[in-house]
């Protein structure tokens, strides 16, 4: 899932000074399970902004707001009625949620309440380890299901670098050697002779923001005039 | 054992200290508490095996939060005894007190809702 951390306090509390009415703002899903963004998450930020601006006599108005999804037209319609009443909105979603809930809400300033850190694995409450990078160009057929792009710390496709050390990586001694890992589990399961295939320079086509209709949903033609 | 304990402390019970999350302490002294502690059990006998080990890192999170805000991270912390060690309750007791009355009250209690 997408994984995020809260942003430092000291930053929130700047980045919104000059507001006396700000809306927080939760996200229900990716970043409530990591415990950065979800309701409880809300609710801790806005006791520390509130106590921060009491002890600065500065005080600010603020409101709580959690939805399933920011990144969901659906559920953002919820906040429609509510968001005119504030001069500022702090958001605690993933990036996609932020700029979502800005579009929808352009009159109105919209700030990050965490860094979106990306797509993590859960190895136990609280502790996420990242495995993919979202490329758009898999090749975990071939790399024994291990990603090159994410584990190695140069990204490469074709084998390891001259930094490989006994299983590490060189740059720190607990970072695995992707392309070590790679191997030994080629080997175990017989299938080291595919490490020699190729894989060609990618066309990097995450440079652009990318869309993606499922197959089975693109808008039929007729709809989309109407 | 009929041991006193100073009257102004407000026991709030819990199942485990485990249960202890960072917005119960921080809603605390939100509302005007001068300080809070939590008493678990001693380290290492948690009969949930983990349950003090996890309360002790939140109080430390919320102490961090305390600094971030302005406030002073001593009025929250964290004391382990056993069930069966009624004077170290009230001796505890006694030291948040007069640890806290050194502190001074809670600057947010003049706007603090209770």
């Amino acid at each position: 899932m997408i994984v995020a951390k809260r942003k430092p306090f000291e930053e929130i509390k700047e980045m919104i000074k000059d507001y006396k009415k700000v809306l927080n703002v939760g996200c229900g899903t990716c970043v409530a399970v990591c415990l950065a963004g979800g309701e409880k998450e809300v609710a801790v930020l806005n006791a520390e902004i509130d106590m921060a601006r009491k002890l600065d006599n500065n005080p600010v108005e603020l409101g709580a707001q959690t939805v399933e999804r920011q990144c969901d037209h659906e559920y953002l319609e919820e906040l429609d009625d509510i968001v005119g009443d504030y001069d500022a909105i702090i958001s605690m979603a993933c990036g996609v949620g932020i700029q979502f809930l800005a579009e929808r809400f352009p009159d109105i300033p919209v700030y990050p309440g965490v860094d979106t850190t990306g797509m993590s694995a859960n190895q136990a409450v609280g502790w996420y380890e990242e495995r993919c990078r979202s490329c758009g160009q898999c090749v975990l057929g071939m790399t024994a299901a291990i990603c090159p792009v994410t584990m190695c710390a140069k990204g490469l496709y074709n084998g390891p670098c001259g930094g490989t050390n006994q299983g590490s990586c060189e740059i720190a001694m607990d970072q695995d050697c992707a392309w070590f890992r790679i191997y030994e589990r080629l080997e175990r399961q017989g299938r080291l002779k595919e490490i020699i295939e190729y894989t060609p320079p990618v066309e990097w086509n995450d440079q652009v923001p990318r869309t993606l209709i499922q197959p089975g949903y693109k808008k039929p033609e007729k709809a989309k005039e109407s | 054992m009929r041991i006193d304990y100073p009257a102004n402390i407000k026991i709030i019970r819990l199942p485990c200290t485990g249960k202890i999350d960072v917005i119960h302490l921080l809603r605390a002294i939100q509302k005007g508490a001068d300080g809070v502690y939590v008493v678990g059990c001693l380290e290492g006998t948690c009969h949930y095996n983990e349950g003090n080990y996890r309360a002790r890192e939140r109080v430390d999170h919320v102490r961090m939060l305390l600094e971030e805000i302005g406030l002073e991270s001593d009025r929250v912390r964290m004391y382990n005894l056993s069930s069966g060690e009624g004077p170290t309750f009230a001796a505890y007791a006694k030291e948040m007190t007069e640890h806290i009355r050194s502190l001074g009250p809670n600057p947010l209690k003049a706007s603090a809702k209770v």
